[in-house]
């Protein structure tokens, strides 16, 4: 994916110069190993900022909310599905946008990384083609990029981008995943109580920074319910049954919106698996309703529209 | 180690609707345990924050004096969940009240000069404050002229309506009440904004100090009629308002710049608000 | 005494021992990170690391903290009145806290305990802990503490420094309190001069490993309202998502929110930590946000840690150094950026 870079910026500096955007947003290459920023570039001469490797595993489409500008933006596939459902929410529309999409290989996990050289500290990671190479004060290790993809990469079955204007490459070939919902089928086997544990285990060491609920760009409610006062409907200490509370209630609103794009879990500093409550969540919209997030701008979510033959077990 | 989070158990006394569209209403409080009265000693600028057991607290200005002995007087706008619940309560109930917090008028630079007294809307409640000590007997004679332009919305929204006119009457105090308008025939004040009615009634700067306290949108157009005047900005004095929770300066919520509104506040001249970011 | 060598056994054995009359927090290994942990026979503790995931300034200022309790049941004389949770303060213990996070505590002192309020559970607290320091032998590449007046051998805010010797730790006390605890660990035995020596050679060494740093000579120059207005806090701003991960890693960081919580009839009024990257920090009752928009909140955390504090404490400014926002700002915002566009305006 690294040759994608020049040519994101030769398209950026193009969209810029002939004024077809106002603004491009995209990623800078990040200060610390395995990390990129998300940019603002304004200035066709500063397009050169930008860069795009296994490490872009934001999401950008969450800069998008409520703009009013002409924007130009990167996408690979979970970006433009997110994008789609964003025009469809009427967080921005499609007229505003200059897609560029990018046939994604996946993003790197960075924390496997850091496990397979048992926590010494890296320098630098350098990518190539498909491995990289992992520098630390004393010791260099190759690895497959494959071995080490995020865990939602790893069952992407939409890598390239369903919505775009340009693509920077021919597209990927889509992948076959075995079995793209196994850990939840796992915790779905559970009894009652081995869930109530396996949940409260998980979100154990949660701070309620909010780092997942603010890098997801499904959450763009002015006032988020956790933070409603009148009525107050989750506590603001670190009780765990405030805290569970607020993870199960945000992955309801995600419900048949979430791409599974991996942000949540990518920034959560406390590394908590969050994906455990919106897959299920996307598990169940994709049988019951048959339904994925922002594949089309033709169709309205899932749960936003009433079909005659829609699931109603649950209705006595 | 003493607790200055700990608040005074008091008991509301009275409760008054000062206004017409009943949000705001003046209560009247007394402290159940005399000895904490003795230790809230205060001067007129200060607040302190109002404590409800089980909803939280709001930090409200002073409206009472410290020359009215035995009881303290907040008068409170029902914005949210704390104040919505203090308006529901009764005469008799109990709840806290930790202060005094804050600083006070410039009451030391104050003394000989001529104050002139400039509110707008509910926030006149220090400002009352100030005017019931400076006529006290005992603090009259430190100040020269008194001046005050007050005004509102409507008649109807003004507050401590049956104080305005026992000072409209009295002859060592010249008060300016309006409003911003009125179809009412019995009106028989002024009507204009307050800064209209503060460039029309102020004649000079000389030997003054002006307190200003109001909405925003008022301070923002008094201050350059009181420039104009001759109001150099270190006799310009205003109060400022911010979210605050601990009200002691530790929280950190309140800060503009490096000066904290609970602590180093929240009285600032103009001239040192020039110094702080515009954040507020 | 200059100082006491321990085995790395022997200093296990004594702190367990230790631990048993009083609270010691240790690093532990927690998932693929580390944190400070009570001692106990359930874990081990693990002094091979860079530093925690968190800092450790919940041992002082816990995440969630009750203050008061009170009753709302009209039945009872004391109904509505606050009463200050039961608490009591006894002396504990933190090992293995890097110099830069004991400086932290320096920082945030000054703002809890000044002459006019003191905060009764910080500040008994703060006194009630010995810290005991581990120097940095292999700072992160992301440490700036010597920039901003620490070191990875600095003693500031720390009892005890203990030197890892590779074998054995080497505890030099700094101040009463450390005396005390090397005291009460009792083993070990007096360093040699020898010993004493390689120790602070591989101190001096140390230094030369810090390989980031950021100045700060000129933030005390500019006015605050000429940062304040500077071109380039759009550029800064565009990334943040405004979580608190910052806030809450950070040791120097200390704002509170205030919280009454009730179950029925009876209640807390409880203290959390907050962030003044969240909206609703400065969200007036009449609906007003003085900092309504990102790029305010960000220039206010940046201008509070750089400048605010410089010139109201006159302490330099409110960072350690110790890197955490720099390597886990989930969009990668570097503070250390930040000094140089600041510093350099």
């Amino acid at each position: 994916m690294l040759e994608y870079t020049a040519k994101i910026r030769e398209i950026a500096r193009g969209l810029l110069e002939k004024g077809t955007v106002d603004v491009f947003i995209g990623y800078r290459k990040g200060s610390v190993p395995m990390m990129n920023e998300p940019v603002l570039v304004t200035d066709p001469a500063q397009t050169d900022v930008l860069h795009w490797d296994s490490h872009c595993g934001l999401n950008l489409c969450n800069y998008l909310t409520k703009r009013t500008d002409r924007i130009g933006i990167v996408a690979n596939g979970c970006n433009s599905r997110n994008i789609v459902t964003h025009i469809i929410e009427n967080q921005v529309k499609r007229e505003q946008l200059y897609i560029v999409g990018i046939p994604c290989t996946g993003m790197i996990d960075h924390r496997a990384v850091k496990r397979a050289v048992n926590g010494k500290e890296i320098k630098g990671v350098q990518e190539n083609k498909d491995t990289f190479l992992v520098i630390g004060k004393d010791f260099e290790e190759k690895f497959a990029k494959k071995d080490f993809l995020q865990d939602n990469c790893s069952v992407c079955r939409h890598r390239n981008p369903v919505e775009y204007d340009e693509m920077v490459a021919e597209p990927v070939e889509e992948q076959e995943a075995e079995d793209v919902f196994a850990d939840v089928k796992t915790i779905e086997k559970m009894s009652p109580s081995e869930k109530q544990d396996f949940f409260t285990q998980l979100i154990s060491s949660c701070i309620r920074c909010y780092a997942c609920r603010n890098v997801c760009p499904l959450c763009y409610c002015p006032t988020c319910f956790v933070d409603e006062s009148q009525p107050q409907w989750v506590g603001k200490s670190i009780d765990p049954v405030d805290t569970m509370t607020f993870h199960l209630l945000r992955a309801f609103h995600c419900a048949g919106r979430c791409t599974d794009c991996g942000a949540c879990e990518r920034v959560c500093p406390v590394a908590i698996p969050v994906r455990q409550f919106t897959k299920k969540l996307n598990k169940d919209t994709l049988e019951l309703f048959q339904w994925e997030a922002g594949l089309t701008l033709e169709q309205r979510p899932a749960l936003d529209v009433y079909r005659v033959d829609d699931y109603n077990d649950f209705i006595l | 180690m003493e607790n200055p989070y700990l608040p005074y158990p008091v008991r509301i006394e009275k409760i008054i609707t000062e206004t017409e569209d009943r949000n705001l209403k003046t209560f009247t409080f007394s402290f159940i345990n005399p000895e904490h009265e003795k230790k809230f000693s205060y001067l007129p600028g200060q607040f302190a924050e109002l404590s409800i057991a089980g909803k939280g607290e709001i930090p409200i200005g002073i409206a009472s004096s410290p020359t009215e002995k035995g009881y303290l007087t907040f008068t409170v706008n029902k914005v949210g969940l704390v104040t919505s619940h203090l308006h529901n309560m009764k005469e008799g109930e109990t709840m806290g009240i930790r202060g005094p917090l804050g600083n006070f008028y410039p009451w030391e630079q104050m003394q000989g000069k001529n104050i002139v007294i400039i509110g707008g809307g509910f926030a006149f409640t220090t400002l009352r404050s100030s005017i019931i000590y400076m006529l006290h007997p005992e603090n009259r004679n430190k100040y020269e002229d008194i001046t005050v332009v007050y005004g509102a919305r409507t008649p109807g929204m003004l507050l401590y309506k049956q104080e305005l006119e026992e000072w409209e009457k009295r002859d060592d105090i010249n008060m300016h009440i309006t409003v911003d308008a009125t179809q009412d025939p019995t009106w028989k004040y002024n009507i204009g904004f307050v800064p209209t009615i503060t460039e029309q009634k102020i004649k000079t700067a000389d030997n003054a100090i002006a307190i200003v306290c109001g909405p925003p949108i008022m301070i923002k157009f008094t201050q350059p009629v009181l420039e104009k005047i001759g109001f150099p900005p270190e006799r310009i004095i205003l109060s400022l308002e911010m979210r605050m929770k601990c009200g002691i300066g530790l929280c950190g919520r309140c800060n503009i710049g490096d000066k904290y509104v609970c602590k180093d506040g929240p009285v600032f001249s103009l001239a040192q608000l020039r110094d702080m970011p515009p954040e507020y | 005494m200059k100082g006491r060598l321990f085995t790395k056994k022997e200093w296990d054995k004594a702190l367990r021992e230790l631990s048993k009359s009083q609270k010691i927090f240790v690093p532990a290994k927690e998932k693929d990170f580390h944190n400070f942990t009570v001692l106990d026979n359930n874990m081990e503790p693990d002094f091979d690391f860079q530093n925690t995931r968190l800092s450790p300034k919940s041992i002082v200022f816990p995440q969630s903290e009750r203050m008061f309790e009170y009753t709302l049941d009209e039945t009872s004389p004391d109904a509505h009145i606050l009463k200050e949770a039961p608490k009591d303060f006894p002396p504990q213990a933190v090992v293995g806290i890097r110099p830069c996070d004991a400086h932290a505590f320096q920082i945030v002192n000054v703002n809890f305990d000044n002459p006019e309020y003191k905060d009764p559970w910080w500040v008994r607290r703060y006194r009630a802990t010995t810290f005991v320091g581990l120097g940095c032998n292999e700072p992160c590449s992301t440490c700036f503490c010597t920039s901003v007046g620490g070191g990875p051998f600095s003693e500031k805010g720390l009892d005890i420094l203990l030197h890892d010797l590779g074998d054995r730790f080497l505890a030099k006390a700094i101040t009463e309190k450390g005396i005390e605890f090397l005291d009460k660990i009792g083993s070990g035995k007096e360093a040699s001069e020898q010993t004493l020596k390689k120790a602070a050679l591989e101190a001096e060494a140390a230094l030369g490993k810090i390989s980031s740093s950021v100045p700060t000579d000129r933030l005390k120059e500019k006015t605050e309202i000429e940062l304040f207005d500077a071109p380039f806090w759009e550029k800064i701003a565009f990334p943040c998502i405004n979580c608190g991960t910052c806030t809450y890693l950070c040791p120097t960081c200390w704002c509170f929110d205030i919280q009454d919580e009730v179950f029925r009839k009876e209640g807390d009024r409880i203290r959390n930590w907050d962030s003044c990257m969240f909206p609703l920090f400065t969200l007036h009752g009449s609906g007003h946000n003085p900092r309504e928009k990102k790029v305010q909140r960000v220039r206010q955390r940046f201008m509070h840690k750089l400048k605010y504090y410089v010139d109201k404490y006159g302490n330099g400014v409110a960072c350690v150094g110790c890197g955490r926002c720099v390597q886990f700002c989930p969009v990668n915002i570097d503070i250390r950026e930040v000094f140089e566009l600041m510093n350099g305006y």
